[in-house]
């Protein structure tokens, strides 16, 4: 049990601090810094996906105002390859199409644009295989599955207890290549001057950017600074520093003392800056003939990169989510020569609860139980996995507030029976959850200052989520002061030591330390500080993580429309109910919510990037091809909570809210699409084509 | 982007001038398609002419009775026109049916007939395209082709015409008015476009310096009762997968003339004639309705990715005219 802190500020809607700046565009995004004199980066990609580059003709580039071409030839040598995504213009060996194979800074992004248009590239082409197939004979078992779960589980005799099953569900579900398509590209200002390299990045961790590019630079962290204090969305897609990282540190190391500026372009965020893997997923499950799971088995095979290998958590969450005897997990990769995947929001969890979750409505089909109450059935008193008690598990709740909030105790179960006009109606619901991570490695200052404002310092990201605005309250529940007495500062690495915005567990790390730093300081300095007074604090691990299992749920319900004629699909309603622990702000967190919702929506009707294994490239790579979610998709969608707090979390007795609006959204609406028309679609998205009869 | 010299024409003789002496010169309207081709590499013009500020901007009632819309009528002032909205709705509804409100409000009549197939090999330097670089190779027949072509298609090139406006004026029996070095002429949208055959790199029958000046509507009366009708796979600023532009006249429950015309099945807008000449003089119903659509589809080509749109043509023919039926009953 942790001290909770008393909320005042905390729980109250107060508006984005940092908002009246981001609309006068007083915000500055990374690109937008004013440096002078800028120069600017376009890189040239490869054309094949496999191979080696036999030569580099330059000569055809005359353009005045070219500063300079990098090559793998001529750029300046990094010093770690540990890891190989980032190993930039250092051999001649292409692993993936799209691959950064030169690169020209010149004085516009015009003439670098239309200079490296100009390189020629000449290679030795070799075959590629780019294809994922779930028959392969050569997957690969990972070691460990992202970020660090055990690969396969294996729990009782699934094969048995399947043998034996009153009801049986054995289906393949199938998700889609997936891009993250932040409103801000990935974007960074390198300066290389005084021995320092400073990079203005867009981060979810300018703490993270510093070391990995300190090591592959091979500068010593100190001489590295990132600065972050505003991003335009990253999703996972800016947890980590990618290749245009590497590229832009090598261009300002060519440059030295002149700032070079290089923002992807959208085609180019579809090669360099990470993806969802696509996924195909096994799932069987057996029950009693009341519905009770006696065998749930979650089979993965999914894809990675040679060049690096990144492994999806896809079936973890199926190790929690419900108490069957008898289980089963295991993840398979395909090692193929494409760009290298990473987070998209809710890793493992966005993808495999969308299989599982509409496993379980075909599994509630088939006992003839309401969705809802197949899952009561099977709800846990414990962790199936670990065995330790919830430190909150209220999916009860949530499906219940939910159902009554909804109006499903009128729903008539057929599929296919209901319709409006040209349009056929039908209801879905389906569970979420994320888990509830505090990382352990933030620290955070706290200093009076002589304008009697608490300046409370810690190197943490605000990616559009209110971390500037939550962090303020919570800072200020700690000190017990008003929030107006509170100067927060974040995004840059010269602030204090803050893990990523990543794993939904910004809030609980960095507000964890706030909490310690002024609870030190309040011991230390008492309520009345001499200006200068100082304190800070780190945090290390919460001992609850050892003792609890400690995760969020919720509910999701959907309204799906489906046209009996063309069978486009529209989603007049959606609603969300979480229990996430205590909600710090409830402005940004519904804002939190309901994008997590709507990017569900959105993956579950239209996101696909279409890999064509020929060329090994995503062909439909702009935002005309990719379709996201628009306005006109969302209607009615609204998130509610519990009103609760979670005793073992961390001090402010919160959870972190930023993925699991995503999770199970897509199955909702699945479950829907099977409620109007009686087809149940597998594959996602769910397009017109594959509901059209 | 290769750098390029801009000049505004002072009349259309002018541009046509211009363009028609200089190989590498392109006209330059609203750019919402042009200047995406030139940042991708599609297009390298040497020479921007400048037609936006011509005096082509008047919609105005023609003297056959129809309407006159000028080349450099902005989409979003053509939707909202109350002539066209109440004598040609199925224009109307086609061009707010395309793209963003942000793009309609720069895009010009000439212009989004002039735009080019989105098909993503075409816009990819990086893979073969036949019409990009005639003789290269289609990407899309034997790639991924759900928004492609099953009518009309070659051997060479499966892509289709992006348009909806286009599609409700081929229904609709519009007519272009063009001026080229040789002086006026007006094309009948019929013959505007080009199917591919083996020259897909030709999207329409346009001469060298030929400058849109006018479409013209002819007097139809039942167009009054026309409707536009897209289907895509998101509510709002995505292509059509198929869309369907129609007009109908029904008298005493039977067909006295009927328009049709289908969108994202062809590289031009199609023209469905076969079924409405199936349909003149024949009963108003259903089922009338899906045998002149299955009789128009007889020849799809379609592929393995684009099968859907078969019976999606199909039963989005049979929605709208069953609507427009209902409608003047």
């Amino acid at each position: 049990m942790t001290d909770l802190l008393e909320p005042r500020a905390i729980g109250r809607p107060l508006e984005r601090i940092e908002g009246r700046d981001k609309v006068r565009g007083l915000a500055p995004y990374a690109y937008e810094h004013p440096v002078s004199d800028p120069l600017y980066l376009h890189p040239v990609q490869a054309t094949i996906a496999r191979g080696r580059v036999v030569a580099i003709d330059t000569g055809g580039v005359a353009f005045p105002g070219v500063v300079a071409i990098l090559t793998h030839e001529n750029a300046p040598r990094l010093a770690s390859d540990e890891n190989r995504e980032l190993w930039v213009l250092q051999s001649d060996e292409v692993h993936y199409r799209g691959q950064f194979v030169a690169a020209v800074i010149a004085e516009t992004p015009e003439i670098a644009r239309e200079a490296a248009g100009q390189v020629r590239v000449e290679y030795e082409q070799q075959a590629h295989d780019a294809e994922l197939r779930p028959d392969r004979p050569d997957l690969v078992r990972p070691d460990k599955v992202n970020p660090s779960f055990d690969t396969d589980t294996q729990e009782g005799d699934v094969e048995a207890a399947l043998a034996t099953a009153a009801v049986r569900i054995d289906q393949t579900y199938t998700t889609p290549m997936e891009h993250n398509n932040p409103m801000e590209p990935h974007a960074t200002i390198a300066l290389w001057a005084d021995d320092r390299l400073v990079l203005w990045d867009s981060t979810q961790s300018a703490h993270g950017v510093r070391k990995t590019m300190a090591a592959v630079c091979g500068l010593d962290p100190a001489q590295v600074r990132v600065i972050s204090p505003h991003v335009g969305g990253g999703f996972g897609s800016k947890g980590t520093a990618h290749p245009h990282n590497a590229l832009a540190c090598l261009a300002a190391l060519a440059v030295p003392g002149q700032p070079v500026k290089f923002a992807l372009s959208r085609q180019q965020m579809f090669v360099v800056a990470g993806y969802r893997t696509p996924t195909v997923q096994r799932i069987r499950l057996g029950a009693d003939a009341d519905g009770r799971l006696t065998a749930l088995a979650h089979d993965v095979v999914e894809q990675t990169s040679k060049v690096k290998e990144f492994a999806e958590q896809t079936a973890v969450a199926s190790r929690i989510m419900y108490a069957a005897p008898n289980r089963r997990t295991s993840h398979r990769l395909a090692v193929l020569d494409v760009p290298v995947p990473s987070w998209m929001r809710a890793p493992g969890e966005t993808p495999g609860m969308f299989a599982a979750e509409v496993a379980l409505d075909e599994l509630a089909v088939a006992c003839g139980l309401d969705p809802i109450e197949l899952r009561i059935r099977n709800d846990p008193e414990s962790d199936p996995e670990s065995g330790r008690p919830w430190s909150g598990r209220n999916l009860v709740g949530c499906l219940k507030e939910g159902a009554r909030r909804f109006g499903w105790d009128v729903r008539d179960p057929k599929p296919g029976l209901r319709r409006l006009g040209d349009w056929l109606v039908g209801t879905g619901v389906a569970s979420s959850t994320y888990p509830c991570y505090v990382f352990p490695g933030s620290k955070a200052t706290i200093q009076y200052g002589t304008d009697q404002r608490y300046v409370v310092r810690i190197g943490a990201a605000d990616i559009g989520t209110g971390a500037w605005t939550a962090l303020t309250q919570i800072a200020a529940d700690a000190l017990g002061c008003p929030v107006e007495a509170v100067r927060l500062e974040i995004g840059d690495s010269d602030l204090p030591m803050a893990t990523v915005a990543g794993g939904s567990s910004g809030i609980s790390s960095w507000g964890s330390a706030i909490v310690a730093a002024a609870t030190a300081f309040r011991e230390r300095h008492g309520t009345d500080p001499g200006p200068g007074a100082r304190e800070d604090a780190e945090i290390t691990q919460p001992p609850a993580s050892r003792t609890h299992a400690l995760h969020s749920f919720g509910a999701q319900f959907a309204e799906v429309h489906v046209h009996a004629d063309t069978g486009e699909i529209r989603v007049p309603r959606m609603l969300g109910v979480f229990s996430a622990g205590r909600i710090i702000n409830p402005r940004t967190a519904r804002s939190q919510f309901i994008g997590g919702m709507t990017m569900g929506l959105s993956m579950a009707l239209h996101e696909e990037s279409v890999m064509d294994a020929r060329f090994g490239h995503v062909i439909n790579h702009d935002l005309a091809g990719y379709h996201i979610a628009v306005n006109a998709d969302v209607k009615d969608i609204d998130a509610v909570w519990l009103d609760e707090h979670d005793p073992h979390s961390n001090p402010m007795g919160s959870r972190g809210i930023g993925e699991i609006g995503i999770v199970g959204a897509a199955a909702a609406i699945a479950n829907a699409v099977w409620h109007a028309t009686g087809i149940r679609v597998r594959d996602l998205p769910i397009t017109p084509d594959k509901v059209l009869s | 982007m290769r750098p390029f010299k801009y000049v505004r024409a002072t009349d259309p003789a002018n541009a046509v001038a211009l363009v028609a002496n200089r190989p590498g010169a392109a006209f330059l309207a609203g750019g919402t398609n042009l200047v995406d081709h030139m940042k991708l590499g599609i297009a390298e013009p040497d020479l921007l002419v400048d037609v936006s500020r011509l005096p082509l901007d008047r919609i105005e009632q023609s003297p056959a009775g129809g309407v006159r819309i000028g080349a450099a009528v902005r989409n979003s002032d053509l939707a909202a026109d109350p002539m066209i909205r109440t004598r040609y709705p199925a224009l109307s509804q086609a061009l707010l049916a395309g793209a963003s409100g942000q793009l309609r409000t720069l895009a010009t009549t000439a212009g989004n007939l002039m735009q080019r197939t989105r098909c993503p090999y075409f816009q990819d330097l990086t893979t073969p395209c036949n019409k990009r670089t005639p003789g290269a190779g289609c990407s899309a027949i034997g790639g991924h082709n759900r928004d492609h072509a099953i009518l009309g298609c070659s051997a060479e090139c499966i892509a289709t015409h992006p348009s909806d406006m286009a599609v409700a004026l081929a229904a609709l029996e519009a007519s272009v008015v063009v001026l080229g070095p040789e002086g006026e002429r007006r094309v009948p949208l019929a013959d505007f476009y080009r199917l591919p055959g083996d020259t897909p790199h030709l999207d329409t029958n346009l001469g060298r310096g030929e400058l849109i000046l006018a479409v013209e509507m002819p007097p139809l009366a039942f167009a009054e009762r026309s409707a536009y009708r897209k289907v895509r796979d998101r509510a709002s600023f995505a292509f059509a997968l198929v869309s369907v532009a129609a007009a109908l006249d029904v008298r005493d429950g039977a067909v006295a003339d009927v328009r049709v015309a289908l969108g994202g099945v062809a590289h031009t807008p199609w023209r469905a004639l076969r079924a409405e000449a199936m349909l003149r003089g024949g009963p108003a119903t259903p089922d009338a309705f899906r045998a002149a659509a299955d009789a128009e589809l007889a020849a799809a080509q379609p592929l393995p990715g684009n099968a859907f749109k078969v019976p999606l043509a199909r039963n989005t023919i049979v929605n709208v005219l069953t609507a427009l039926a209902r409608e003047t009953a």
